[in-house]
């Protein structure tokens, strides 16, 4: 029986082998040791050793080719004896390069086709990949939420797109699901605040220079805060149908209330703002007018059961609103302490996420810049924003008289989709009847 | 020494001036036979792994991955040094291990079956060519890097001597190792505690490519002078010669706690590993002037046979058994089956393999 | 309970094992004689004697190397590394066969050296001189790594080290040496690989060791009383075997990791630590896994600037108001 040689392995990195030239022919006398031919191998040109005894019968492979490793090469045996050729292909120039490995186990399934048969149904759902995709909000942004405020919310059944982010970058964490929780609804509130913007040019006195820029020009990363607000607001203006209607409220006897309670109890420490009888004043509005204490949710409305008043507070680089939660509840001295605490906390940014989250209502008040009446944009998901102008000194007619008198125009911005102008009317004229009677809020 | 520039007493005859040496004439007739007995089987049990190297499985992929470094040339170092070992004597060395393997008494089918990669194999495929171990004969490695267990085997002498036993340690080394940094703080530490160490350096001529004038200033051994240590040169084709100067130095080891260094001058007939071209650095005529004046094997067989001890007839049949016996490693070796995933993570930690003595606690393994 | 230094707490524990087991020995560079780059040995040669303990030459490949194979043996050495940051030059002794003898043997063979010695910043000694290795070292599968904070635990851990068959590397803290800490007279082990929950709190989880840990307990005062933030805070004590237990429950009651490594992040222990929490905690994260490690260069000399390049209390405080916002 004649001894097949096989290209051999000669380098622990070896695949292939090219077998340089044949240094026996055929009919030549062998034995154990005698070298063969030359191999190259990738790292070197190596001698075939020969095994054993006998006479090189057969030639397969011819000088020039590359072969795999145990690809036949020659045959060595008795003289005369018949060499079979081996079986399988005649020796062949393997790829130089590597490739997949042809020889891994068989899988047992049939190949599959191209292309799915048509015929095959397909499943009606995907069952659990709601559960894996990420929440969108209904303009298909992603919601950035962390890993546990995800579960939670899905634990207590919140949708995380209506809660407002309070992390980094607008993400929902623990604590805002929570407020969403407690308040009933997915929340308003704004993120975080970020490091103030740099501050402007200092005035240096003198004439202006006129060919001088007004501010060094640069470009600013977006703070996180500026990112929300801009968000939001992007959100509001492009998804809500706005309703605008203003109401010119007489301010008189608001102020003279006011002015009376300030000094008579100044020893107790209380200073009573405008804006703390407002936002009593929108809370007893609610409370007659719910319609407007409610909420956009796709496919249904929800009505809040209470009226957590919230209020905007301008901050160097944007603004926050915090909430006076159960205003309808409270007194005008208890809203005062709260509101003044609540400010100075948005001031030093010290606010905790429960404290701007979970408004029903918000109002935005820039009375006390001169602004005598502006709208403002919805702060999602409330279906109302009320705009406070300033109370301005102006000739009024009473009793058929024009007299002075101090007027303030309020703006109440809707969403149309919760309700209606009339609704929005009613609700202005409430708040009339309230801030021109103030004797009704201090009950 | 045709190749080498040190001088020794060239031998062209096969007669040993070591062979009165008591170490040798003690030897009985059987002990002879067996010396010359390991030789061969060192030399065809590394046949055999080339040829399992080199051909393709029945699986189609190959048998034996990695390096294979081979002895073959060699065998009279490792069998004259580990046929000297006592009950507290050690050996280690550095990947081309095969034939102290086998010196020391490991059976070959688990040395083949480790070639192959096999759960059989004597380090239960985890180590390969290069790391072959059997602490129960006192062997213990096979190492990679060259001259990384040069400081391993100093330890073991430090043990040694620090139980207050007779015994010495045999660390050896190629001709390349001297030249690591490790070497030289072993020999320091070793020389500065007289611990019973023996540093065997096996120069076989080249440090892989590189023969030894254009690696190593100066001689080898003589570098112990600057250690104060004792050193000696001997010629390692002739099997009683390194029976004779070992035993001397082992006693010596052993007795007065003094280490040594010496140079057994060798000579490989193959590449470094399987992958040398063994032409680019030294020429065939040189191979096979060795192969003719200096084989080990046939020096020691000419001797016996002149002594009487052996027959053709023997010699045949000494032969045959080591071929048979080879082929029967290689079966056994094909035979077994290879680790599987899960002894991928065993032999790590005692601990792990030992769990009901497990102390720590926490994660030892990650993924 | 008595206070005794670090130092001395590892000094007794060295004591201790050397009586308990004959085959204990000390070696190491001016570990005699000198009593020890920084005393940690002081006295033991006098009481042990030159036979167990040995000062080495300047040659840590080969005295590491004769240690290995000494521990092949049986003996069970205790070699200290005058500094770690002198790993590198016996890498291949540590790496290659502390680490791998066992495998490669197919288990044959044991290796209870134990490598000790200080690794840390923070003392001016530059570059070379200020290596935290733990995470190399943990790197390798078959050796333990173990870096204590305290004189309690640096003691009971290395009685543990020294009694442990596999190789123990064990990283200690020059500034720590001189720290005073309880350690009760009695005989204690700490098992490797169970961490150590320092300070309790709800806000914050600080996962930590070493001397961070006492700059994260003084951070955490601070964090509690001007900032209203409850930190609790883990050490690990031991990097490998990793008690990642201990560090998901607390996770798993804070919400929120900051961890704090006096360690090069690149391929850090915290590197490891924050992907093992957010693959096994990850719906317990209320935000992402925040790290301080050390300012990414090698160590700087110039005094005042490498406190700042270090975890430090100032450096805690802020990571930790960020990692919870």
């Amino acid at each position: 029986m004649a001894q097949i040689i096989e290209m051999p392995k000669l380098s622990d990195t070896m695949t292939v082998g090219t077998l340089v030239k044949w240094l026996k022919k055929e009919g030549d006398v062998i034995t154990a040791g005698t070298m063969l031919a030359e191999v190259e191998t990738d790292k070197a040109t190596m001698e075939l050793e020969c095994f054993y005894d006998g006479t090189l019968l057969k030639i397969f492979a011819p000088a020039g080719t590359q072969l795999a490793i145990g690809a036949p090469l020659c045959a060595v045996g008795k003289p005369g004896e018949n060499v079979e050729a081996p079986a399988g292909k005649p020796a062949s120039p393997a790829a130089a390069k590597e490739e997949p490995k042809k020889d891994a186990p068989k899988s047992e399934s049939a190949p599959a086709p191209a292309k799915a048969p048509e015929s095959v149904p397909q499943p009606e759902t995907k069952p659990a990949a709601a559960a894996h995709s990420a929440p969108a909000r209904a303009d298909g942004e992603r919601v950035k939420i962390s890993p546990l405020a995800k579960k939670l919310a899905a634990e207590k059944g919140i949708d995380p797109s209506r809660v407002t982010g309070s992390g980094p970058g607008g993400r929902i964490v623990r604590a805002d699901v929570l407020a969403a929780e407690k308040s009933g609804s997915a929340k308003a509130g704004s993120a975080k605040p970020a490091a103030t913007g740099a501050p402007s040019t200092p005035f240096t006195g003198g004439a202006v220079s006129r060919t001088g820029p007004i501010q060094e020009e640069r470009a600013v990363p977006v703070s996180n805060m500026r990112a929300v607000i801009a968000k939001r607001m992007v959100e509001s203006t492009t998804t809500i149908p706005y309703i605008y209607v203003d109401i010119e409220i007489d301010a008189e006897p608001l102020l003279a209330v006011r002015q009376q309670l300030n000094t008579g109890l100044e020893k107790e420490g209380v200073k009573l703002s405008v804006n703390d009888f407002v936002l009593k004043a929108c809370a007893e509005a609610l409370r007659r007018v719910p319609a407007v204490n409610s909420s956009w949710e796709g496919n249904q409305i929800r009505y809040f059961g209470a009226a957590h008043v919230a209020f905007a507070v301008a901050l160097d680089d944007g603004l926050i609103t915090p909430v006076v939660k159960d205003a309808h509840q409270k007194s005008v001295f208890q809203i005062s302490i709260e509101a003044k605490a609540l400010g100075k906390k948005a001031k030093d940014k010290k606010l905790a996420p429960a404290e701007y989250t979970g408004g029903t209502f918000c109002v935005s008040n820039l009375g006390m810049m001169g602004i005598p009446k502006f709208t403002a944009i919805i702060n999602p998901p409330n279906s109302a924003i009320l705009a406070v102008g300033a109370a301005v000194a102006k000739p009024v007619i009473k009793n058929g008289q024009i007299v002075s008198g101090q007027t303030m125009t309020v703006t109440l911005s809707g969403d149309h989709r919760v309700f209606d102008g009339a609704v929005g009317a009613q609700f202005l004229n409430a708040l009339k009847t309230l801030i021109e009677s103030p004797a009704l809020l201090l009950v | 020494m045709s190749t080498q520039s040190t001088a020794t007493t060239d031998k062209k005859d096969a007669v040993s001036t070591s062979r009165s040496a008591p170490i040798n004439a003690k030897l009985n007739a059987e002990e002879r036979i067996e010396l010359y007995r390991k030789m061969v089987r060192i030399r065809r049990f590394e046949e055999r792994s080339l040829r399992s190297y080199q051909a393709k499985n029945s699986a189609g992929g190959t048998n034996i991955g990695g390096f294979l470094h081979l002895y073959i040339g060699q065998e009279a170092v490792a069998v004259g040094c580990c046929s000297l070992m006592g009950k507290n004597d050690h050996v280690i060395t550095a990947y081309r291990d095969h034939g102290h393997a086998i010196a020391v008494g490991m059976d070959t089918k688990p040395l083949m079956a480790e070639l192959y990669g096999k759960i059989t194999g004597c380090s239960k495929g985890k180590g390969g060519s290069m790391h072959y171990f059997d602490p129960s004969r006192n062997y213990w490695g096979g190492h990679g890097i060259v001259g990384g267990q040069i400081p391993l085997g100093t330890g073991l002498a430090y043990a040694v001597k620090y139980k207050g036993l007779k015994g010495a340690a045999m660390a050896f080394m190629g001709d390349g190792a001297v030249n690591q940094g490790a070497v030289h703080e072993a020999y320091n530490l070793a020389a500065l505690w007289n611990l019973p160490v023996i540093f065997v350096i096996e120069n076989n001529g080249y440090s892989m490519g590189t023969s030894q004038a254009r690696s190593s200033a100066g001689e080898l051994a003589r570098r112990a002078d600057a250690y104060d240590m004792a050193w000696d040169v001997i010629n390692g084709h002739d099997l009683y010669e390194v029976r004779d100067k070992m035993d001397t130095l082992l006693t010596r080891a052993r007795e007065q706690s003094l280490p040594a260094v010496v140079e057994i001058k060798t000579y490989r007939y193959r590449g470094h590993s399987v992958a040398d071209p063994d032409k680019t650095y030294r020429n065939k005529t040189e191979i096979e002037e060795y192969q003719r004046t200096k084989d080990p094997i046939t020096l020691f067989q000419e001797m016996l046979v002149a002594e009487n001890v052996l027959t053709p007839e023997l010699i045949e049949k000494i032969n045959t058994e080591a071929r048979a016996e080879a082929d029967q490693a290689a079966d056994f070796a094909d035979a077994s089956p290879y680790p599987t995933v899960e002894d991928i993570q065993k032999d790590v930690y005692w601990e792990i393999d030992n769990p009901s003595e497990r102390k720590s606690q926490g994660r030892l393994f990650f993924d | 309970m008595p206070q005794i230094t670090y130092r001395e707490a590892i000094r007794h524990a060295l004591a201790d094992e050397l009586t308990r087991d004959e085959n204990v020995v000390v070696l190491g560079e001016e570990v005699a004689n000198f009593h020890g780059a920084y005393k940690v040995t002081e006295g033991l040669l006098e009481k042990f004697g030159p036979k167990r303990i040995v000062d080495t030459p300047i040659s840590e490949a080969g005295f590491i190397g004769m240690g290995v194979g000494a521990s092949m043996l049986g003996i069970r050495p205790v070699m200290e590394l005058m500094f770690w940051s002198f790993y590198s030059v016996a890498f291949d002794q540590i790496l290659n066969n502390a680490a791998n003898v066992r495998y490669m043997s197919g288990g044959q063979i044991c290796c209870p050296i134990v490598i000790r010695g200080p690794a840390n910043g923070g003392t001016n000694v530059g570059a070379t001189h200020s290596h935290t290795p733990e995470n190399v070292l943990a790197n390798h599968p078959g050796v333990k790594v173990v870096v204590p904070s305290t004189a309690y635990d640096a003691k009971g851990l290395l009685k543990s080290a020294i009694r442990d068959n596999d190789p123990v590397f064990f990283l200690e803290n020059t500034i720590l040496y001189g720290e005073k800490g309880e350690v009760p007279d009695e005989e204690y082990l700490i098992p490797l690989g169970k961490a150590d929950v320092k300070r309790e709190g709800t806000d914050l989880t600080i996962v930590t060791y070493g001397r961070s840990v006492i700059h994260s307990l003084k951070a955490a005062e601070v964090l509690e009383k001007e900032h209203d933030i409850s930190v609790e805070i883990v050490d690990l004590r031991t990097i490998r075997p990793l008690d990642i237990d201990t560090v998901l429950a607390s996770v798993k009651k804070t919400n929120r990791v900051l961890i704090v490594e006096e360690q090069k992040p690149f391929a850090s222990v915290g590197s490891q630590l924050s992907h093992m929490i957010q693959r096994e905690a990850f719906d317990h994260l209320d935000g992402p896994i925040h790290r301080l490690a050390t300012v990414d260069a090698p160590a700087i000399y110039s005094p005042p600037v490498e406190v700042e390049q270090l975890p430090n209390p100032n450096r805690i405080i802020k990571a930790a108001i960020e990692a919870v916002a």
